[in-house]
């Protein structure tokens, strides 16, 4: 009995505290930089597309929502022809960004993304791909990795030797 | 039975008037009270303070589909709903607002509102039969004999104010608390029944038939559009009822000191009592069913007749 009435006292106190709530539309709740909401695509320095087709994020998708289609340019430099994410079906679990090996794929702390049309939810590669580096400035994938395209031949890389001669003796 | 006059109807009209719309403003107030013993806003959107979501809510109660079951007992699925705001509404009959202001100054006035109470356990048990649902069964079963069971104790609590005051007339009543507000000799009473009023209404630390969390929505799991709304806003109205009795027969009903209108007095009264039951709601857990029956009758009932004999031997030494 009396513990009945100290709950309904303490619960009474409560009156006199500060409310928790957060008013949305006006004021926002403070996301970290690192919070998982909208997914794009970004780019490279030099405004080339990080993306670079391995299909490691429709893998390790665990529900099978990106989809992509891998090509190539004249200079041997892949890119996805499509890249299409059904927001609709998108978890935000991040794995997409774990798994992508040139720091392409990046979730950004933008949720607001309600729509009347579900159709509408399913992004293309113009409403994905953004004009700027996302989270990781200043790395370019092509200038480290020892992959040679348009410009850019074996041994041209950043922290990369000359290829060994394989034909010869002389180390 | 007097002739209609002209004021007798505007305060009959004035009853029905106040009473629904109190009703329909306490969803919105007990929405903010909550809300504010929850550390939250509440509903603070729509119009000043949010209080169009009383008229939204009442609108869409209104349009909503009023789908009955095709294996509903139709005709007794139709009635329930009625009967609980009849019951209630005609409890509202016999309080006494302030002085004149009674729609029916009857000397049996607490009988009669007892007997209204009880139809209140009809709508439940029809409700629940009436829906051919074994959810709804189990509520109502439950609701009918948590509402007999503290029925019971809840006219004896009453029955020391009846020795006091020597009349069932509620305006004698509250006549008689002019020396002394009833809540002091009869301090007992005054928790037993306010504990009964909260299990009569069937609220929260007493919403067994309903039990969202147990049974889907308890008596009431078939129900919706307006007939639901019925349920919905004849609890409510329950509770301003109760509020009203307790204020009329243990607070002294309309006394007051003068400066202000003795109707006011009767409404401020009552709204503290309103907060208490949505405090009740915000702070106490849901006992289990046969707790909520052993602590009925094996604790309430026995308390409640000591509080009568003691009450009876005190009045009868004092003659």
């Amino acid at each position: 009995m009396f513990s009945l009435l100290r709950s309904m006292w303490l619960t009474f106190l409560h009156a006199f505290h500060k409310r928790e709530t957060i008013q949305y539309p006006e004021e926002k709740a403070p996301l970290s930089t690192r919070w998982r909401g909208r997914i794009v695509l970004t780019r490279d320095p030099d405004m080339g597309e990080r993306c670079v087709g391995c299909y490691l994020c429709a893998a390790a998708c665990p529900v099978d929502c990106i989809s992509l289609q891998a090509t190539q340019d004249e200079t041997g430099r892949r890119y996805p022809e499509f890249f299409r994410i059904n927001f609709s079906r998108c978890i935000f679990c991040g794995f997409c960004e774990e798994a992508c090996p040139t720091y392409a794929i990046q979730l950004i702390p933008d949720f607001e993304m309600g729509e009347y049309n579900r159709q509408n939810l399913v992004y293309e590669k113009k409403d994905l791909l953004i004009n700027g580096q996302g989270k990781y400035p200043g790395y370019n994938y092509y200038r480290v990795a020892g992959m040679a395209i348009g410009g850019k031949d074996k041994g041209e890389a950043e922290n990369e030797r000359e290829p060994i001669d394989i034909k010869s003796l002389i180390p | 039975m007097e002739t209609a006059s002209p004021s007798y109807l505007l305060i009959v009209g004035g009853v029905l008037f106040a009473v629904l719309n109190v009703a329909a403003g306490l969803i919105w107030m007990e929405r903010r009270m909550l809300a504010l013993w929850q550390d939250r806003y509440g509903p603070n959107r729509a119009g000043p303070f949010g209080l169009f979501i009383v008229l939204v809510d009442t609108i869409k109660l209104f349009f909503k589909e009023d789908w009955i079951p095709p294996f509903a007992d139709k005709p007794v699925f139709v009635l329930a709903p009625a009967i609980v705001v009849v019951s209630v509404l005609m409890g509202f009959v016999i309080i006494p607002f302030a002085p004149g202001v009674v729609v029916a100054d009857l000397n049996i006035g607490l009988l009669f509102f007892l007997a209204m109470s009880s139809m209140g356990a009809y709508s439940i048990i029809l409700g629940g039969w009436a829906s051919d649902n074994k959810y709804a069964l189990l509520g109502a079963m439950r609701g009918a004999a948590q509402m007999i069971s503290y029925e019971v104790f809840m006219g004896l609590a009453l029955m020391g104010v009846v020795l006091l005051s020597g009349s069932f007339n509620l305006r004698e009543i509250v006549e008689a608390q002019r020396g002394m507000w009833y809540v002091i000799p009869q301090f007992v009473g005054f928790v037993i029944f306010l504990i009964a009023g909260v299990a009569e209404t069937h609220r929260l630390p007493f919403d067994i038939p309903e039990a969202e969390s147990e049974l889907i929505a308890g008596f009431h799991s078939e129900y919706s559009g307006m007939k639901f709304g019925m349920f919905f806003i004849g609890e409510y109205m329950g509770i301003t009822l109760i509020s009203c009795l307790v204020v009329t027969l243990y607070f002294g009903g309309w006394l007051g000191p003068a400066f202000l209108p003795p109707m006011v007095w009767f409404v401020l009264k009552t709204f503290v009592f309103i907060s208490l039951f949505i405090l009740l709601r915000a702070s106490m857990p849901r006992p289990r069913y046969d707790q909520l029956m052993e602590y009925g009758w094996k604790i309430l009932l026995p308390l409640t007749l000591l509080n009568l004999m003691v009450t009876a031997a005190i009045v009868l030494i004092n003659k």
